[in-house]
C-alpha cells in the first residue's frame, strides 16, 4: 500500500516535469494548425518545416552564435577574474576575509534592475551599447561573484599538506598555488564553468536592455522578440525555443553529477 | 614593551592575497557597486530622457514620495510579493517531497536527476513560452488537462483573467525552480546521521513521527540556505512574467522589476524608474539582512 502511494506520486512528480519538455518538441514539429491537435491526428504534417524557416528566413544562426560567443567570453573571463581571488579568500591569511565575501554574496543577490539604467548610461558613454562586449561586462556581474563562490567552496576543502610541502621544497606561496593547488582545481573549475556558462546563456534583463538590433540579440531576446508580421508564429517560436535548450540539454545530459555537486556546495555550506 | 611588528611573512601573505583579489574587486567595484550607488544618487532626481529640455534637477526623495502614491507601483509591489510568498512555499513543501523521493529512490536515479535538472538549466524564457502556449487555448494541454481534473474549468480564458492569469504563472515558476528547491534539500538529507534515524525506528516511531522531530529540524539549516536563495531570486522575477503574460491583461500581472523597466528603457524615466528599481534592492537587501538572523543560531549550535 504504501510502496502503491509512493509509485503514484513519484509518476504524477515526474510526469509534472517531463511532459512540458516533451509537448514542446512535439509541438515544434507540428503545423501550426495541428498545434492543440490530439494525438491521432497528430502526425499529419509532422516535420522539421519551422525550423528550416527558423534558420533560413529568420538567420536564427546569428542570435545562436552571439550566445555562443557572450556565454563563452563570460565564462572564460569569469575564471580568470574569480579563481586566483577565491584562492586568496579561501587560503590566505588577511584582515577582512569576512567582509570582503559577504560583499561578494551580496552582489550576487542584487535585482539586476537596480544596475540597470546606470549601467546602461556607462556602456552608451563608452559606446558598448549593443556590441559584444556591452554585454560580456555586464555579465561579469552575477558570473563573476558566482564563480568566485564556487571556487571558493572548493579550494577550503583541498588539504593544505601538498602546498605546504611544496613551501618546504623552497616554492613561493604564489608558486606553491599555481603548481600545486591550481592543477588539483581543475575539475571545479570545470564545475564552475559549466554552471556560469548556463547562467550567461540564459540570462535575459541585461540582453534586453543592452541590445538595439536584431543582429546583435541573444538567443532569449531573440525568442522572446520573434514576431510575425500579421500573427504570432508559435511554430517558429516553439523551434527556437528547442534549439535553444538543445545545448543546455546536452551540458545536462554530459555532467549531471557535477552540477549537481556546484549547485548543492556552495549553496550548503552556505 | 615594544608591540611586536607584524611578521614579514604575515605582511607577504597580505599583500598577496591583495594582489589576487584586485582584478576582481576593481571589475566589481566598476560594475556593480558604482551603478548601485549611482542608481541610487540618480533617484533623488527628476530626469526625465524624452523631455530632455527640462534637464535634471535635484528633487530629494520626491520619486520616492511619488511611488508611495502610484497606484500602479503599489499594486506591482502587491503582486511581487505575493508571486514571492505563493510560489516559495508550494516550491519548499514540492521540493521537499521531490527530495524525499529521489533520496529512496533506488532505480532510475540518473534519469529522474536530468528529468529535474532540465527545467532549471533551461532559459527562464522557454519554460515560460511552454506554459504559455500549454495554457493558451481551450484544447491546449494544461488548459485540458485543468478541465479533466475540474470539469468545466476550459471555458476559462486562463491568460485572459486578471486572476486566472497567474495561474499559468506560478506553475511555470513551480515546474522551473522546484528542482533546485530539492537538490539543495537532497544534499541536507543526505547529509544526515542516519543513525539518530534507526535509533527512533527501533523504538517504534513511525514515518511520519520520525520525519517531525528528526528529519524535519536536522534539515532546518538547508531549508533556510534554500528559503533565502529562491526567495531572494523570485522577489526580482522579470523574465517569466514579461515573457508570459507581458504584464497583462492590462497590469493586472505586473511585477515591480517590470513596471521598473518599463519607467526606465520605454517611458525613459530615469529618475523615477531609479527609485523603483532602488526600492526592489531595498527590500530584497532587508530580507537577505532578516535571513541571516535566523541563520545565526543554526550556525551557533553546530
Amino acid at each position: 500500500m504504501n510502496a502503491l502511494i509512493k509509485r503514484v506520486a513519484m509518476t504524477a512528480l515526474l510526469v509534472f516535469w517531463a511532459l512540458p519538455l516533451c509537448w514542446m518538441v512535439l509541438a515544434s514539429l507540428r503545423p501550426e494548425s495541428a498545434l492543440y491537435a490530439t494525438t491521432a491526428t497528430a502526425t499529419a504534417g509532422f516535420g522539421g518545416n519551422h525550423y528550416r524557416a527558423l534558420f533560413a528566413e529568420r538567420r536564427f544562426w546569428q542570435p545562436m552564435l552571439n550566445s555562443i560567443v557572450v556565454a563563452s567570453s563570460t565564462t572564460l573571463l569569469a575564471l580568470v577574474v574569480a579563481v586566483p581571488c577565491a584562492y586568496a579568500m579561501a587560503r590566505l591569511q588577511f584582515r577582512g576575509k569576512r567582509a570582503l565575501m559577504a560583499v561578494v554574496l551580496a552582489i550576487s543577490t542584487f535585482p539586476q534592475v537596480s544596475i540597470v539604467p546606470s549601467l546602461f548610461l556607462i556602456l552608451r558613454a563608452l559606446g558598448l551599447i549593443d556590441t559584444i562586449p556591452g554585454l560580456v561586462l555586464p555579465y561579469l556581474t552575477f558570473a563573476t561573484p558566482l564563480a568566485v563562490w564556487l571556487m571558493a567552496g572548493f579550494f577550503r576543502e583541498l588539504p593544505p599538506d601538498l602546498e605546504e610541502a611544496a613551501r618546504l621544497d623552497g616554492a613561493s606561496r604564489l608558486r606553491a598555488a599555481v603548481e600545486v593547488a591550481l592543477p588539483l582545481a581543475a575539475p571545479a573549475v570545470a564545475t564552475t564553468a559549466i554552471l556560469t556558462f548556463l547562467y550567461a546563456w540564459n540570462e535575459f534583463l541585461f540582453a534586453l536592455s543592452f541590445t538595439v538590433s536584431p543582429d546583435r540579440q541573444t538567443v532569449p531576446v531573440a525568442i522572446a522578440l520573434l514576431q510575425g508580421r500579421y500573427q504570432v508564429p508559435w511554430g517558429q517560436i516553439l523551434a527556437a525555443a528547442v534549439t535553444a535548450s538543445v545545448p543546455v540539454a546536452v551540458v545536462v545530459l554530459a555532467f549531471q553529477r557535477r552540477i549537481v555537486k556546484g549547485l548543492t556546495a556552495g549553496a550548503v555550506k552556505g | 614593551m615594544i608591540r611586536l611588528r607584524r611578521r614579514p611573512l604575515e605582511i607577504r601573505e597580505t599583500r598577496l592575497a591583495w594582489l589576487l583579489m584586485t582584478p576582481t574587486l576593481a571589475l566589481l567595484a566598476v560594475m556593480a557597486l558604482g551603478p548601485l550607488v549611482a542608481t541610487i544618487w540618480e533617484s533623488l532626481f527628476s530626469h526625465d530622457l524624452r523631455l530632455p529640455w527640462l534637464g535634471r534637477t535635484f528633487i530629494g526623495l520626491g520619486n520616492y514620495t511619488e511611488a508611495a502614491s502610484d497606484a500602479r507601483f503599489r499594486q506591482a509591489l502587491a503582486h511581487t510579493v505575493g508571486f514571492t510568498v505563493t510560489t516559495v512555499a508550494i516550491e519548499l513543501v514540492l521540493g521537499l517531497l521531490l527530495a524525499l523521493m529521489l533520496d529512496a529512490l533506488v532505480r532510475f536515479r540518473g534519469l529522474a536527476r536530468v528529468l529535474v535538472l532540465l527545467p532549471w538549466a533551461l532559459p527562464t524564457v522557454v519554460a515560460a513560452l511552454i506554459w504559455r502556449l500549454m495554457f493558451a487555448d481551450q484544447a491546449a494541454p494544461a488548459a485540458e488537462l485543468l478541465d479533466w481534473v475540474v470539469p468545466g474549468s476550459s471555458r476559462v480564458d486562463w491568460l485572459a483573467g486578471p486572476q486566472s492569469a497567474w495561474v499559468p504563472i506560478v506553475l511555470a515558476e513551480v515546474w522551473k525552480t522546484t528542482p533546485f528547491m530539492a537538490l539543495l534539500l537532497l544534499a541536507g538529507l543526505q547529509g544526515i546521521d542516519r543513525t539518530l534515524d534507526d535509533a527512533a525506528r527501533l523504538d517504534g516511531a513511525s514515518a511520519l513521527q520520525r520525519f517531525r522531530h528528526i528529519t524535519l529540524p536536522l534539515l532546518r539549516p538547508a531549508i533556510v540556505v534554500a528559503l533565502i536563495f529562491r526567495t531572494l531570486d523570485a522577489l526580482r522575477v522579470f523574465d517569466l512574467v514579461f515573457v508570459l503574460t507581458g504584464g497583462g491583461p492590462g497590469t493586472s500581472t505586473e511585477v515591480v522589476s517590470m513596471y521598473a523597466f518599463t519607467s526606465l528603457l520605454q517611458n525613459l524615466r530615469f529618475g523615477y524608474g531609479s527609485a523603483l528599481s532602488v526600492i526592489v534592492f531595498v527590500i530584497g537587501f532587508s530580507l537577505a539582512l532578516g535571513y541571516v538572523r535566523m541563520l545565526e543560531p543554526v550556525r551557533e549550535a553546530r
